[in-house]
């Protein structure tokens, strides 16, 4: 029996993918029915693994099992529960106050680590000596890094017309930018095609059996 | 009243954190730990939020019989099932409220939650997104133009990225002496990437950094308020 | 003369198809070299002392897994191979059951494996940088029980973990946010502990300002091709490898594609240029 579905589940595998590839052929109620599937069976999972992951280990079991210990956690309880106002648009405008909770702690959070992060270690990630390097391909590609790293910032500075030094570190800036960009373009076409590599690796392997999976 | 009392549950917030940040000890140091564990379990509220916003939204497309509807109608009932199964059977070794289900996960192989996700969810979504390599293919076909000096350095250096990152450009460019390795194309590839892609992704993060550092002392301080909403 | 005639997309929707499916089936075998990003990866796990912990967050979904699942997969076994104790999270909900079938495919090659002792999988969080940021204050309140309702204080792989002292090293597999960036803004930068990641091709240029002299991320895995590296490295050819030469055939398609549209825009400005004459 175990054999049998798990058969069948291959099957349903292959079944759903061409119903989702037929969509490049045209748009057709085939492709409709799996794309909504998908999105109703997301959402599900969503749902279930946030109650089972978060709110029964870190909410209900704390307040059951040990409640003098935990009975401040009532109070996210209840903002959770103001949260879920948003639903009605009459009570809509109770849910700002856990939202303001969210809000608060985000930024304050994301002031202290992109200031450490993105830019204090990246500033002194710049500050390097470009002639320390191993041979002069590393010499080159160090004084690169330094010169595209602060013509790129100047790029972004926009408080002031891109005219005489600024203009010409700019245009700098944007040759960097856009060297930045073909790669990313490179990165993604790969990403890309190793997601239809995927795809066809269980189509021909684990469907067909032509290929060792 | 409405509004006041959000922004300056904002504003009290924000500050416990930073300076939690600087004086790790009492009472600083465990609010903001305190705080911490309050978002984790107020995102699950908010998760959960998006889910039944979804089940509204399509619960009034079919009531009012919107283009498309019996499509939504697929939507729901899948919604359904899947939250059904997680919560009768559980998922993995989690109990759900009838237990671990032995003699179901014995007939399927799997709980029928698990059997759902494995066999139809992840080849949906897998696949949904390997749509985007023939798309990928036919846009550089189409707008992958060098006619500036700009878009021909985007050009080249997608190119020279592109083989690089095969063993096709190994194969090419294998044959290249030890004097000239520099020219072999994964070490081409390998240097765009370790020297001016990494300098102009560098100039977005501090700019974006710089950015959101703005924003975050904006909010905190209430002069930015569109998350509130209207009136 | 008029415009060139632009070919049907869905012809060249074919083209891309048979493309990777013929090199999946008739393989060509092209050489793979290893890159520095990959050796540091590589290079941390391999330094690590036996017994020693490290902690994998599998923050992706189905769609990533044919360039994340062979990294995880090679990473985890490499880890195993060196006696290092897995401690999996997720900060994506799916990642939960990503880690359950690395762990089937790899439980035949390991039976002496304990749950508990030698892994554990504490689940899903949401949250993202404030959990971790929690995670590292009080590991124990974030993760009260594991996936399967068991209490960490039972599982003795949980010992002394508190906090993200006692942890190796951090790697996050990541398909986008929360991902690797959080865990070095927090793991790395708050809290001093060694950090890499693997991830895919679409966010690994925005990762690199990462890998520097301060070492915000040791090492980076970005794509099926530092998939199939690592794969190399660790002796074990998997599904990475075996996708590389249809990667390889893929790539050159549109570069021919890329190619061939170019020329026809250059002809007909030409073209164009001599008409208007």
């Amino acid at each position: 029996m175990e054999q049998f579905f798990a058969t069948l589940g291959i099957w349903l595998g292959a079944l759903f993918t061409f119903a989702i590839f037929s969509f490049l052929y045209k748009d057709n109620p085939f492709y409709k029915t799996a794309e909504q599937i998908f999105v109703g069976l997301s959402a599900g999972y969503w749902f279930v693994y946030t109650v089972f992951s978060i709110l029964i280990p870190n909410l209900y079991d704390p307040l059951t099992q040990d409640f003098s210990t935990n009975w401040i956690k009532i109070i996210p309880a209840i903002l959770g529960i103001m949260m879920l106002m948003r639903l009605i648009p009459k009570t809509e405008w109770v849910s700002r106050f856990p939202i303001s909770v969210v809000i608060g702690t985000t930024s304050g959070v994301f002031f202290l680590r992109y200031l450490k992060s993105d830019v204090l270690n990246q500033l002194t990630a710049t500050m390097i000596n470009p002639f320390a390097g191993e041979n002069w391909v590393i010499v080159i590609g160090q004084i690169m890094l330094i010169v595209g790293t602060i013509c790129g910032v100047i790029y972004f500075y926009f408080s002031k017309k891109h005219t005489g030094v600024l203009g010409v570190s700019a245009k700098i800036g944007i040759y960097f930018l856009m060297v930045s960009f073909g790669a990313a373009f490179g990165y993604t076409a790969m990403a890309r095609i190793s997601l239809l590599i995927g795809r066809l690796q269980f189509l021909l392997g684990d469907w067909l059996g032509i290929i060792q999976p | 009243m409405k509004r006041k009392i959000p922004l300056l549950i904002t504003f009290t917030v924000g500050i416990i954190l930073i300076i939690s940040e600087f004086i790790p000890h009492k009472p600083f140091g465990q609010l903001s730990g305190e705080l911490e564990i309050w978002f984790l379990i107020i995102s699950g509220f908010a998760i959960l939020l998006g889910q039944l916003s979804l089940f509204k939204v399509n619960i009034l497309k079919i009531k009012y019989k919107q283009r498309d509807w019996q499509f939504y109608t697929i939507t729901l009932i899948s919604f359904i099932i899947m939250v059904t199964l997680g919560f009768l059977w559980g998922t993995g070794k989690s109990a759900g409220m009838l237990g671990q289900g032995e003699v179901i996960s014995n007939i399927l192989g799997y709980k029928p939650f698990d059997y759902l996700f494995h066999n139809i969810y992840q080849h949906l979504q897998a696949t949904m997104f390997s749509l985007l390599a023939f798309f990928i293919a036919s846009a550089a076909y189409r707008a992958f133009i060098g006619r500036t000096v700009e878009s021909n350095l985007l050009l080249v250096s997608a190119v020279l990225v592109m083989l690089g990152n095969t063993t096709l450009g190994s194969l090419l460019t294998g044959w290249l002496p030890e004097s000239l390795n520099f020219l072999h194309l994964p070490k081409i590839s390998e240097f765009i990437m370790t020297f001016p892609t990494t300098a102009g992704q560098r100039a977005i993060m501090i700019g974006a950094g710089l950015g959101i550092i703005g924003s975050s002392l904006r909010i905190i301080l209430g002069i930015e308020r569109s998350y509130l909403g209207g009136e | 003369m008029g415009k060139s005639k632009q070919i049907d997309r869905r012809w060249l929707f074919l083209l891309i198809f048979f493309g990777v499916a013929l090199p999946l089936i008739f393989t060509i075998g092209l050489p793979l070299e290893t890159t520095k990003n990959v050796q540091m990866v590589y290079d941390l796990v391999d330094s690590m002392p036996k017994g020693s912990k490290a902690l994998i967050s599998f923050d992706y979904d189905p769609a990533s897994m044919p360039e994340l699942h062979p990294m995880a997969k090679a990473l985890v076994k490499h880890c195993f191979d060196k006696d290092i104790n897995l401690i999996f999270t997720a900060m994506w909900p799916m990642g939960v059951q990503m880690v359950d079938d690395i762990i089937n495919q790899l439980k035949d090659d390991y039976p002496d494996l304990n749950y508990g002792e030698d892994y554990v999988n504490l689940g899903f969080k949401a949250g993202a940088m404030i959990t971790i940021q929690s995670m590292g204050k009080n590991f124990r309140e974030v993760f009260p029980k594991d996936m399967n309702g068991n209490s960490i204080d039972e599982l003795p792989i949980m010992d002394g973990i508190n906090n993200f002292s006692n942890i190796g090293f951090v790697f996050s597999l990541s398909a986008g946010a929360p991902g690797i960036k959080e865990w070095v803004q927090i793991a790395h930068d708050a809290y001093g502990r060694p950090t890499s990641g693997g991830c895919t091709g679409v966010s690994a240029p925005a990762m690199l300002p990462y890998i520097n002299e301060q070492k915000q991320l040791t090492g980076l895995l970005a794509g099926l091709k530092a998939a199939a590296e690592y794969e190399l490295l660790i002796n074990t050819p998997g599904t990475a490898t075996s996708g590389m030469d249809a990667q390889s055939i893929a790539h050159l398609i549109i570069l021919i594609f890329i190619a061939i549209g170019n020329i026809n825009y250059w002809r007909d400005k030409k073209a164009g240029k001599k008409g208007g004459k």
